[in-house]
């Protein structure tokens, strides 16, 4: 109460005992039933804002625990990471090397990314900064296109029409090997890669291009010296998600590579990658047994190596700061 | 005066080289997805037919339809959808409405790039290990369905925020200074203005879905089944997992059928993709902003 209410008359606080207050503090309250709706609703969506931060953990945590126990008892990081025999069926004396997987998988990326990271950053540049109208849109369409095949059936191309079309050009006696899966794989990163660089040069501000077009530099110019260092970093995120695809990447390499184990001399000859080695011998094992749990580690090691990629291309592109 | 000099045509001539170059690159990238579909189509084509759709493969998988199949990859999307879209939706709604810059969404902007950048065989396992075995749903529908979910995630997270950032701030401004809560804003505003953008991030989530079959090899699909599921505790077939088996693991099927299987799924995924593109194109044309 302030001090001139002392002067009214008494009258008045007779008439209306307590009632201003209560309405005071009814006004302030707006906690009715859509003010509980809405703290509802902020809490769900919430939830489901963290829900990926979850999953990564629970895929980490399920993983693991299931490739654990091999860590700790018949693990041999040496014999992992050196070792080109991978025998988990060997009765007497199984050995759980993994050098020769990591080595097939390192190859057909490798091939994958020769192959597709010139032609995914080439048709980024045509279709962010040479295209135009129509024809881009047209474009972008077909590259959405490529994206939308599946791995089972660019796994099945490599191994019907691919495979009888090195036979027959290079006159080998197979045609599932690292130069199969390598064109295959490029072909499935590419998109991601083209769409991701197209991205990173779009996000360079319109002025830059300008101000080089009023230095009365051409198309090209303004692409090669402007255009390309300022997106310089995205391009790289974009090269860096390419390569963590082709990593992952599982049936087309199981179904294209030719699946045996063998530490690649030419790109001719079959290799066997970590990933289609999952694939291939998870359905075979009793759960629990050591093999089980062979593989699964060779899941954590997937999971730590695609994790890291994934953490370098998101801080390469945070390096360039302002977006 | 401007005149031309022999630098000025120089650069010309580099610019059209140039343009020239980059275009043949970008038309070698696409020519081998045409070159795909014809040889699929001229391969597959004459196995198609309405008996190969709606019969049960025969013969030891070497010969008949693929009914079984199509069903199977129809159930598993569908629950997959169940689960996947609301949790995506919300991460989306949290993510454009709510959420302040901070470390816990940049955490959040992380996870879901690395969801989607986990290999497939990756979220096999953890789909073996958490829903086959943990939370024991055993190899079913429903735990390749999860597992599939959470894979593809991220597609929804991304097509959906794209399409709720894309309602201009002053809609949402509006509707706040008419004394609405925020939900009320988002249910009344910013929902209804975005809900096609979200429908074709949805069928876009279709077509990844239906393609995957890593996922689901040994979460709930199975190579031979000749039975429809009944309920998402039965195992299924799926015309992935039976494009892969039958074209690696089956002996002696005949040449084209592959073919033909492989174009169902292509068909089955390209349709959903063009339903997507078509409504993009509709909906650009029909914006209010």
């Amino acid at each position: 109460m302030t001090p001139t209410d002392m002067s009214r008359p008494a009258d008045i606080s007779t008439r209306q005992p307590d009632s201003a207050p209560h309405r005071a503090r009814d006004d302030a309250d707006r906690r009715g039933f859509d003010w509980y709706v809405d703290k509802a609703v902020q809490l769900i969506v919430f939830v489901g804002g963290i829900s990926a931060i979850i999953f990564i953990f629970g895929i980490f945590i399920f993983v693991t625990r299931e490739g654990v126990g091999f860590l700790f008892e018949g693990f041999d990081l040496v014999e992992f990471f050196t070792s080109p025999r991978w025998m988990p069926t060997s009765s007497s004396n199984p050995t759980y090397g993994a050098a020769a997987l990591i080595l097939g998988t390192a190859s057909v990326t490798g091939l994958a990314m020769i192959v597709a990271v010139p032609f995914s950053l080439g048709a980024a540049v045509y279709i962010g900064e040479f295209a135009t109208g129509r024809s881009r849109e047209t474009l972008k369409v077909l590259v959405e296109l490529l994206a939308a095949i599946p791995s089972v059936v660019w796994g099945f191309i490599g191994l019907s029409i691919m495979n009888s079309l090195i036979v027959r050009i290079f006159d080998v006696p197979v045609g599932l090997n690292v130069l199969n899966a390598g064109i295959i794989l490029g072909l499935m990163a590419a998109p991601i890669m083209t769409t991701i660089a197209e991205d990173a040069l779009r996000a360079v501000p319109d002025t830059y291009r300008e101000a080089a077009e009023a230095m009365g530099a051409t198309r090209w110019q303004v692409v090669w010296r402007v255009v390309l260092p300022a997106s310089k970093n995205g391009l790289m995120a974009a090269v860096l998600l390419g390569v963590g695809r082709g990593f992952g990447e599982t049936m087309a390499v199981l179904m294209a590579t030719g699946h045996s184990i063998n530490i690649p001399d030419s790109i001719f000859d079959s290799v066997r990658a970590l990933t289609a080695t999952i694939a291939a011998e998870l359905g075979e094992t009793a759960v629990g047994s050591e093999h089980y749990r062979a593989l699964f580690t060779l899941g954590i090691f997937l999971f730590i190596i695609t994790f890291l990629i994934n953490l370098t291309a998101d801080l390469v592109v945070r390096g360039t700061g302002d977006r | 005066m401007f005149e031309a000099t022999e630098l000025n045509f120089r650069d010309n001539r580099v610019e059209w080289a140039v343009k020239a170059l980059f275009l043949l690159m970008t038309l070698l990238l696409i020519l081998p997805v045409l070159l795909i579909l014809g040889v699929l189509l001229y391969r597959g084509g004459p196995v198609l037919s309405w008996e190969f759709l709606f019969t049960q493969p025969t013969n030891g998988m070497t010969a008949g339809g693929v009914l079984p199949a199509l069903v199977g990859t129809i159930w598993l999307v569908v629950v997959a959808l169940l689960a996947s879209v609301p949790i995506g939706v919300a991460a989306a709604i949290y993510l454009s409405e709510y959420a302040p810059q901070n470390a816990l969404t940049r955490a959040i902007n992380l996870a879901i790039i690395n969801l989607a950048g986990v290999p497939s065989i990756v979220h096999a396992l953890f789909g073996v290990g958490a829903f086959v075995y943990f939370f024991r749903f055993g190899t079913s529908i429903l735990a390749a369905s999860l597992t599939l979910a959470i894979m593809t995630l991220p597609v929804v997270i991304v097509s959906t925020l794209e399409s709720l950032r894309a309602v201009p701030h002053a809609f949402r401004e509006a509707c706040w200074n008419m004394g609405a809560t925020r939900w009320q804003t988002i249910w009344r505003v910013v929902l209804p203005n975005s809900i096609s953008g979200i429908l074709t991030g949805v069928i876009l989530e279709v077509s990844r879905t239906a393609g995957e079959t890593a996922p689901i090899m040994f979460t709930g699909a199975a190579m031979f089944m000749p039975l429809l599921p009944r309920s998402v505790f039965d195992q299924t077939m799926a015309l992935s997992l039976h494009l892969y088996t039958i074209s690696m693991n089956v002996p002696d099927v005949p040449e084209a059928l592959p073919y033909g299987v492989a174009l169902v799924l292509i068909g089955l995924i390209l349709s959903m993709n063009a339903i997507s593109i078509g409504f993009r194109t509709v909906l650009r044309s029909r914006r209010k902003w």
